[in-house]
């Protein structure tokens, strides 16, 4: 469906980033298949990223982890009416240009996949779809920022069922913003430079008390609880890749973590969401991994 | 501008931030909206932009869906935009089945009918008599397109679309519905007309 009109202008940052202010407090599912997409939007999520395996498969599985096949992106689209997400490699241009082309509604440059640039993420602002991009800390937030992404996640260690990199990401970011507030104009200089971002960014912090786009939280949410912890520490909707599909009862976990994710500063209603869900996924303790995607990007 | 009746912002899930730095601004307290104890504190309420499947869901589960469809039957000052447009439209095309309608204003809503994110745009809507015949700055993501409206219905802006004019901000009684995010700009003359309908409390007001 095309609407071209010339008093329009598409591919603004006010609409690209307009579209995760939409999705604020909500929970963004990982889903395989047309039939994944449906449980999901019929458990209440705001937008589901198409992906061919889940991280914790990816992880399993080791080799390359590539752009999904865009048949699978097209079957899932058809599938469900939310936003539909996509990930490409970081430095991967050529994978975001297919998924612009495909009709994506956001792109993750995304460290599950292996990443195709070792040196250059992608300059996102050659795009008229917005990205999402991981960062473990505010620099690398920054970074990604003024290379044009217009949401930022934490990264976590996906596939793991462990929170624990997640709330480590989330408390570094937040607590680089703190310092920020209470540097004086002139100090932030330094703060650019040992954040190795641009100093308009960190002036711009200063100013506002916050990040320039929304932070969303990713890697290891896997309950309820989880969902509630990372929100209370400033995320403002969270990813959930494995923790869904790879549960015991995935219809039960899904709606849980949306109620969560609503009510997430209400104990008793997180509590009545999390009665009863049967196992979440089995999770791996991030001291054995052998890979690190965190690591991955810069 | 101390004293304006508190407005409620339904706080299930969309960019309810954004709203309540409007209204805040213009003097009103807000309230967040999640359960029907919030709802009871509240004079107003404003439905966000959001995806309208989730809040249908939440809204359900929360209990707050049949006291809210009754507060604005009664004529409580309500004002939805995008998602929130979507809730309370009359009849919604491509929606889901179990999709909540609230029934607030008499018109026919497609969702997502301006396509995917890539369609999404920044323009300026005509506003008619009411906003001075002027222009404002209109931001749509993902919206929804108002297709038809009621003899009841005051069209108050419109974008040009096909040649012809789309109605882009409609009012009935008390509910006012936007089908673009004032609150993602820094124009307030949309929420502003809100709270002047908030104040009187009634339907026909004027600016």
């Amino acid at each position: 469906m095309t609407e071209p009109n010339s008093s329009r202008t598409t591919g603004t940052f006010t609409v690209k980033r307009g579209l995760a202010d939409m999705l604020r407090g909500g929970v963004i599912m990982d889903v395989v298949n047309a039939e994944q997409a449906r449980i999901a939007e019929d458990a209440g999520a705001v937008a589901v990223m198409a992906l061919e395996r889940v991280p914790s498969d990816i992880r399993r599985d080791g080799g390359v982890a590539r752009m999904s096949d865009p048949a699978l992106i097209e079957e899932i689209q058809a599938a469900v009416s939310l936003p539909v997400m996509a990930k490409a490699r970081i430095g991967h241009f050529a994978e975001a240009q297919i998924l612009q082309a495909l009709g994506v509604d956001y792109i993750d440059e995304s460290e599950v996949l292996t990443p195709a640039d070792e040196a250059h993420h992608i300059d996102k602002w050659a795009f008229e779809i917005p990205f999402v991009c991981g960062a473990t800390n505010l620099g690398e937030a920054l970074r990604r920022i003024a290379e044009g992404a217009c949401l930022i996640r934490s990264k976590g260690e996906a596939g793991t069922g462990n929170v624990v990199e997640a709330v480590r990401h989330l408390r570094s970011i937040s607590s680089s913003i703190r310092e920020i507030r209470q540097a004086d104009a002139s100090e932030l200089f330094t703060i650019a430079k040992n954040h190795q971002a641009p100093i308009g960014l960190i002036q711009e912090i200063a100013e506002t008390g916050k990040l320039p786009v929304p932070l969303f939280c990713a890697g290891g949410i896997s309950t309820p609880a989880d969902a509630a912890l990372v929100l209370q520490l400033g995320a403002e909707a969270v990813f959930v890749g494995s923790g869904i599909f790879k549960s015991s009862n995935p219809q039960l976990f899904a709606r849980a973590i949306v109620e969560a994710s609503t009510h997430f500063e209400d104990a008793a209603a997180v509590a009545k969401a999390s009665r009863g869900l049967g196992a979440a996924m089995a999770g791996l303790e991030t001291a054995t991994l052998e890979s690190r995607y965190a690591e991955r990007g810069w | 501008m101390v004293g304006l009746r508190p407005v409620g912002i339904l706080a299930l899930q969309g960019d309810v931030r954004e709203h309540r730095a409007v209204l805040e601004a213009i003097g009103h307290e807000v309230v967040s909206v999640k359960t029907p104890l919030d709802l009871e504190k509240v004079s107003a309420v404003v439905l966000p932009g959001g995806e309208s499947t989730a809040i249908s869901l939440l809204l359900k589960s929360s209990g707050l869906l049949g006291p809210l469809r009754n507060r604005i039957a009664e004529g409580m000052p309500t004002f939805g935009t995008c998602a929130g447009l979507v809730l309370l439209a009359r009849s919604i095309l491509d929606g889901r089945a179990d999709q909540v309608q609230l029934d607030g204003i008499d018109a026919v809503v497609r969702r997502n009918g301006f396509g995917r994110q890539r369609f999404s745009f920044e323009t300026s809507a005509q506003g008619a008599s009411t906003l001075a015949g002027e222009t404002l700055p209109a931001v749509f993501i993902r919206a929804p397109l108002i297709e038809s409206v009621g003899d009841d219905v005051e069209v108050l802006a419109t974008i040009e679309r096909d040649g012809g004019n789309t109605p882009v901000l409609i009012r009935q009684g008390s509910v006012l519905a936007g089908s673009f995010h004032p609150e993602l700009t820094a124009d307030r003359r949309c929420h502003e007309l809100f709270s002047a309908m908030v104040e009187q409390g009634t339907a026909q007001s004027t600016l």
